[in-house]
């Protein structure tokens, strides 16, 4: 694959190294060149033009720039790109297959889990990272771990209603054992 | 938020790292968690010329207790690694609970427990708790490994001990000299907000007994504050009612708190108080119980 | 065989949203995820220091750093007559700092770069030297003769007075004040707090000087609008000018004034010929954007001893920061804040309001309500709650007993308004109820022998939506109607437009609901459209709850002219005369033979393949509406909280919450937005909002220090309902969009006051933060989150 320097920049002129990584983005290895201080969230954004993983606060607080880092959520603000190589990261965009989506992604439009839409993407990976780790979590469960990604519209009820939601529904569709 | 530019090295050893560290003449600076740091970078409040992450060097993660009772946290243990650990409320009560009142989940899945540590911000958890379990840190430089109290480890607001060429790579509790006992509470106005007062007690309980006590503050004073000696009125005295009033009335002195606008300085002193006697009177509480 | 209105997503379903299938991929186009080709980058240097004189700004050493194309400062600005801009209240505002800054943040030059981060690390470079003056961060510091005048660019404007107003029957006022047996009096403050969506400002500026066409795409609620005002600004023709309001991350009232980051990136584009992407960073949202609130209150209320309202008194002294840039109705000065005690039958009432410049960012914007009626609403209950208990009466008799009653409307407000419809105690009995109100007093009693603090709040109220009639509403001379264009397609599919622009209300899936209800087409079919002012016919846009009311409305008109056309093809297919055709949803039919009929599918297809002689093809048509009247939803809250006395801190045990809004539209829909104004009320109530030290400097940044509650702390909510159709709108709706942030905050504050009013303490200012309650608490004073304000 060629750079994707030019499209990432910083132009950094020509005193600037730049490094090559190679990061395996929803399961599909990408290898691009980019200057140390680029952050995540960028080389997503821009580089790899995944723009479903939203730039809000800068300080690290909101939670808009959530993606999965090996399978755990992580502000890709507060990660610089170069941290990433040989790392595994998934954005929203790798959430559902081809065929569907996530039972997070369903349970979000199915409860009502969101109104602009800017948070969306880092509540559900985030969410999804809970269900993986506790299939069946209480109410206060889900808003503890959703409590590091901010809201502004949806005062959160039905963010936890649809995450629930989807509990239910990965809960069901795994097979029961005998 | 676009970062000034600095150079990276992700050494694959120790030695490597320290190398860089020397190299760098102190312009470098370790990136572990850099859940702390990357903000400050990102506000321009710091701008390393050189950031050296240690998070590719292979052995740091560990979290072990040494068969005589001393825990060891190694520099790539993450807030979560403690928050999600099943023994740590038995073995270290205090720290359990601080564990999961550190930031916010997410940022607990990145950040380190060493890296708190040597961020030395005033309103940490860690620091608290590791003052008042009486911790040491691990440093390592080119002349080889020291040990520092957490007490002289943290020397002001946002200033740890550290010389420019080393790295902080374990931290040590030691083993509990009988029933380990203790909590930390912090009073927060939402997830993820610093605290306007929080206080870490560690007791170590001789039957009704108090062995050995130890206390620390946060976001009462320009660093932590180390509150051990103001809680020592407790040792070798039962839980009363009467010692509980004491010892928070002594730490709350121990307290440095300013007035801003997350509270005046008596309303953070009382905090103190009222936190410190939560704690004492729980603990009573459960001894009386398992009696 | 009529349809099932629900099946076909019609008025009433909760259909899942529309806007979601994208946005739950990640595949929403907010600003920021535009990219155009040879794009340019621009970051904004901002004021450090809150009032000074600018002695010198060099940008040498920025335009040295490889990849800047060019740094643009005030004086270029205004060699191109750009430096100021003319705000929505008429007042003027910077674009970037020529003389002075007037306050933390303002914007003082800006550089556009290949990358965002070249351009960030040349506004590092720029140096400009400051002389600092005084800075102003109060109404009582303005008045203060001693302190510079802060707009000392404008003529005939000694003091740092902007504007005195009042409104009401003060004579008649006064004899009621005259004839009470119990006078109540409460100063209040309702802090500066901020908007705060998700999504920051920015915009991408894209002038092609081959066609002399300018695209901008830009986070505006109101796209129209700023058509218009860059015409005005910029000198280029209306026509040439596009404005893009793609996917917005929140607005909330934020996202309506006209930025000097807009302005600037266009004079950047044109000056570069590249497109020139602007996004700022959270910071410069908190600190220069659009705030809400501000205000000061002495409110009085005049009482006979049986609970009686006879008249009440407020005085307002609002800061309204260095630019008098409030986003309001031209005639009023200080919003609608005369709709307080709209839903209580009160004989005389008397407004006074004063504001002043300061050295604090401008705005003054609706933050999620209808023009400073959270003020007015908030003052209102906390004016009836210590009214109520000056009296020694309870708090939901003292309401029932001054509620207007449903067989008083349509009802005269002393101040004007005319209300038309509700059942104001039915919402009061329904919430009462649910809360467990006859039982509290006991278990409060009870609670406090145990040591425990509980507390249960009111707040009722009915608030003015949908401005507005033209005759009394406009903005910079604007009307504030709106507009809908349908165009049904030949396969009976169709296409919606509007003037308003949905920034997380889902316009996308309410409008079809509209357009299914009115034609018998399943939503599914209609697509909806906004925020594009090439193509969607002119709105004021989206804020202060407007959309449902006049929006809506325009949506539902234009239906039915489609109908009234599609009813002739349906007589000409039919082959009867019109007035023998009778319609049922989706069909028309023969009057007495129901079987023979045409759906209107078949009627979209004729008119384009079967158009009856003499009539015009096609089936398209749009409205304008111009409501007769606002909107008046009510809501009666009910919150019952525990109060921790050793340390202040408190927690909503229950929050009841009975909303009005007249018709349901989508009533899943409804109580998202329910649910989310109560967070922000609760915000405000507990945590949010944005303070300044003796120099200006903002403390609220950040979301370090400005903060938002998470999921962990924000209560949940039980909502109910009742439905009295608004008389005048065409589909009985009221909107529902901002009730909750206006009538939330009054009960969460009056439920905490109740706990600890017993030490003696009347008022404690918002944000009720622990030390707060805990110092009331201990002295049994009032706290005030501000210094005391002088009389003005």
């Amino acid at each position: 694959m060629s750079s994707l320097y030019d499209e990432v920049a910083p132009n950094p002129g020509a005193d600037t190294p730049v490094r090559r990584v190679t990061i395996e983005v929803n399961g599909e290895k990408r290898t691009v060149d980019v200057e140390p201080r680029l952050l995540l969230v960028h080389l997503l954004r821009q580089g790899l033009a995944l723009t479903g993983t939203h730039s809000g606060c800068d300080t690290s607080n909101c939670g808009a720039c959530t993606v999965l880092f090996d399978g755990s959520p992580l502000k890709s603000c507060t990660m610089f790109a170069v941290q990433a190589d040989g790392h595994k990261v998934e954005t929203v965009e790798g959430m559902g297959t081809a065929s569907g989506l996530h039972p997070v992604q369903e349970g979000f439009k199915e409860e009502h889990g969101l109104q602009c839409g800017f948070c969306t993407p880092g509540m559900m990976l985030a969410s999804k990272a809970l269900l993986e780790r506790n299939p069946n979590p209480t109410e206060d469960e889900v808003r503890w771990a959703l409590s590091g990604n901010l809201c502004r519209c949806t005062g959160y009820q039905n963010i936890v209603k649809s995450v629930l939601w989807a509990a239910e529904k990965m809960r069901n569709d795994q097979p029961q054992e005998a | 938020m676009y970062p000034p530019k600095f150079a990276y090295e992700a050494p694959k050893s120790i030695g490597e790292a320290i190398a860089l560290l020397e190299a760098g003449g102190g312009e470098a600076k370790i990136l572990a968690g850099g859940q702390s740091l990357i903000p400050m970078v990102k506000l321009r409040f710091a701008s390393p010329e050189m950031l050296v992450d240690i998070n590719g060097i292979p052995g740091l993660d560990y979290m072990t207790i040494d068969p005589d009772g001393t825990l060891r946290i190694g520099a790539l243990v993450r807030h979560e690694d403690l928050e999600q650990s099943t023994t740590l409320a038995a073995t270290h009560p205090t720290l359990a609970a601080a564990a999961s009142l550190v930031a916010d989940p997410i940022i607990r899945t990145r950040g380190t427990f060493v890296g708190s540590l040597c961020h030395a911000d005033p309103q940490g958890d860690w620091s608290a708790t590791m003052i008042a379990l009486g911790g040491r840190i691990v440093v390592q430089g080119p002349k080889g490994k020291r040990e520092i109290d957490l007490r002289n480890f943290v020397v002001g607001p946002f200033t740890n001990a550290l010389a420019y060429n080393e790295i902080a790579i374990e931290a040590v509790i030691p083993p509990a000299k009988g029933t380990p006992r203790g909590s930390y509470l912090k009073l927060e106005r939402r997830v993820g907000d610093f605290a306007t007062a929080s206080v870490a007690v560690a007791l170590d309980m001789n039957g009704a007994t108090v062995g050995r006590a130890g206390c620390a503050l946060a976001g009462v004073g320009g660093r932590t504050i180390d509150a051990n000696d103001a809680i020592s009125v407790l040792v070798g005295k039962t839980l009363t009612p009467e010692n509980i009033e004491a010892a928070a009335d002594a730490v709350a002195a121990a307290a440095d708190p300013r007035t801003d606008h997350r509270g005046s300085s008596d309303y953070k002193r009382h905090i103190v108080k009222t936190f410190v006697t939560r704690i004492l009177t729980n603990i009573a509480h459960s001894e009386q119980k398992a009696a | 065989m009529s349809l099932d209105e629900i099946k076909i997503g019609g008025m009433g379903a909760s259909r899942r949203r529309v806007e979601d299938n994208r946005f739950i991929r990640g595949k929403g186009k907010y600003v920021d995820d535009v990219v155009l080709p040879g794009m340019l980058h621009m970051e904004i240097l901002r004021s450090t220091v809150a009032h000074a004189r600018i002695k010198s700004i060099d940008t040498s050493a920025a335009w040295e750093v490889p990849g800047v194309r060019l740094v643009l400062t005030g004086e270029m600005m205004a060699a191109r007559n750009l430096a100021w801009m003319p705000t929505l209240s008429y007042d003027t505002q910077a674009v970037l700092a020529t003389d002075k800054v007037r306050f933390q943040g303002q914007e003082v030059a800006a550089v556009i770069a290949d990358d965002p981060y070249v351009a960030k690390d040349a506004c590092a470079k720029i140096v400009v030297e400051y002389e600092q003056l005084p800075a102003i961060v109060n109404p009582t510091q303005a008045q203060d003769p001693s302190m510079p005048i802060i707009r000392d660019d404008k003529e005939n404007q000694p003091t740092n007075k902007i504007f005195e107003w009042e409104i009401g029957d003060k004579e008649r006022t006064d004899q009621a004040f005259a004839d009470a047996d119990v006078v109540s009096t409460i100063d209040l403050h309702y802090p500066r707090s901020h908007p705060s969506p998700m999504e920051n400002c920015g915009s991408i500026a894209d002038y092609d000087r081959a066609t002399g066409k300018l695209t901008v795409y830009m986070t505006s609620q109101a796209p129209h609008i700023v058509r218009a005002a860059v015409a005005m600004v910029a000198e280029i023709p209306e026509h040439q000018i596009r404005i893009i309001s793609p996917d917005l991350g929140g607005g909330f009232g934020n996202k309506v004034p006209i930025y000097p980051g807009y302005v600037i990136s266009i004079l950047a584009s044109i000056l570069t010929e590249r497109p020139v992407k602007w996004i700022e960073d959270n910071t410069g949202n908190l600190i220069s954007t659009g705030f809400g609130r501000d205000v000061y209150l002495q409110g009085q209320v005049a009482m006979r001893k049986d609970g009686k309202i006879l008249g009440m008194r407020m005085h307002t002294i609002s800061d309204h920061g260095a630019f008098y840039a409030d986003a309001q109705p031209t005639k009023f000065k200080i919003g609608l804040m005369h709709s307080t005690f709209a839903c209580y039958d009160i004989p005389a009432a008397h407004l006074t309001s004063v504001g002043y410049y300061t050295n604090k960012a401008p705005g003054g914007v609706a933050y999620r309500c209808s023009f400073r009626v959270t003020e007015a609403m908030f003052f209102q209950e906390r004016m009836i709650h210590a009214a109520a208990n000056d009296l020694g009466m309870d708090q939901a008799e003292f309401r029932r007993i001054n509620l207007v009653k449903d067989d008083m409307f349509p009802y005269r407000t002393a101040f004007g308004f005319l209300t038309d419809s509700g059942q104001y105690d039915k919402c009061m009995q329904v919430g009462m109820e649910a809360i467990g109100y006859d039982t509290f007093k006991q278990e409060q009693e009870e609670a406090r022998k145990r040591g425990k603090l509980l507390g249960l709040g009111i707040s009722t109220m009915t608030e003015p939506l949908g401005a507005g009639n033209s005759r009394e509403y406009d903005i910079i001379g604007i009307k504030m109607f709106d507009s809908a264009e349908l165009r049904i397609h030949m396969t009976g599919k169709a296409i919606l437009r509007t003037g308003a622009k949905t920034q997380g209300q889902g316009h996308e899936t309410t409008w079809a609901q509209i357009v299914a209800h009115e034609l018998g087409i399943p939503a599914d079919d209609i697509v909806v459209e906004e925020g594009d002012t090439d193509t969607a016919p002119f709105g004021m846009g989206t804020y202060a709850s407007r959309s449902t009311p006049v929006a809506g409305a325009a949506v539902a008109m234009v239906a039915r002219k489609i109908r009234a056309k599609a009813r002739k093809i349906a007589a000409h297919l039919l082959e009867v005369s019109e007035e023998d055709i009778e319609w049922e949803l989706g069909r028309f039919y023969v009057r007495g033979n129901q079987e023979r009929g045409v759906t209107i599918q078949d009627c979209a297809l004729a008119a384009y393949s079967n158009i009856p002689d003499g009539m015009e093809p096609g089936l398209e048509n749009n409205a304008y509406y111009d409501p007769p009247n606002l909107t008046w939803p009510f809501a009666a809250y009910f919150c019952k909280v525990e109060v921790d006395a050793e340390t202040g801190v408190w927690d909503v045990l229950k929050f009841v919450a009975v909303d009005d809004c007249g018709v349901r539209i989508n009533p899943m829909i409804v109580e998202g937005q329910v649910m989310g104004g109560l967070t922000e009320a609760y915000a405000m109530a507990n945590m949010q909002y944005i303070t300044f030290d003796e120099e200006g400097n903002c403390i609220g940044s950040n979301y370090m220090d400005y903060l938002l509650p998470t999921a962990w702390e924000t209560p949940g909510f039980e909502l109910h309902e009742v439905v009295t159709p608004c008389p005048h709108h065409p589909i009985g709706a009221k909107g529902i969009g901002e009730c909750a942030t206006v009538a939330g905050p009054a009960a969460f504050v009056n439920a905490v006051m109740n706990a600890i009013e017993h030490t003696g303490v009347r008022n404690v200012d918002m944000p009720l933060m622990p030390n707060r309650v805990f110092e009331a608490l201990q002295t049994g004073k009032d706290v005030s989150g501000m210094p005391p304000v002088k009389v003005g």
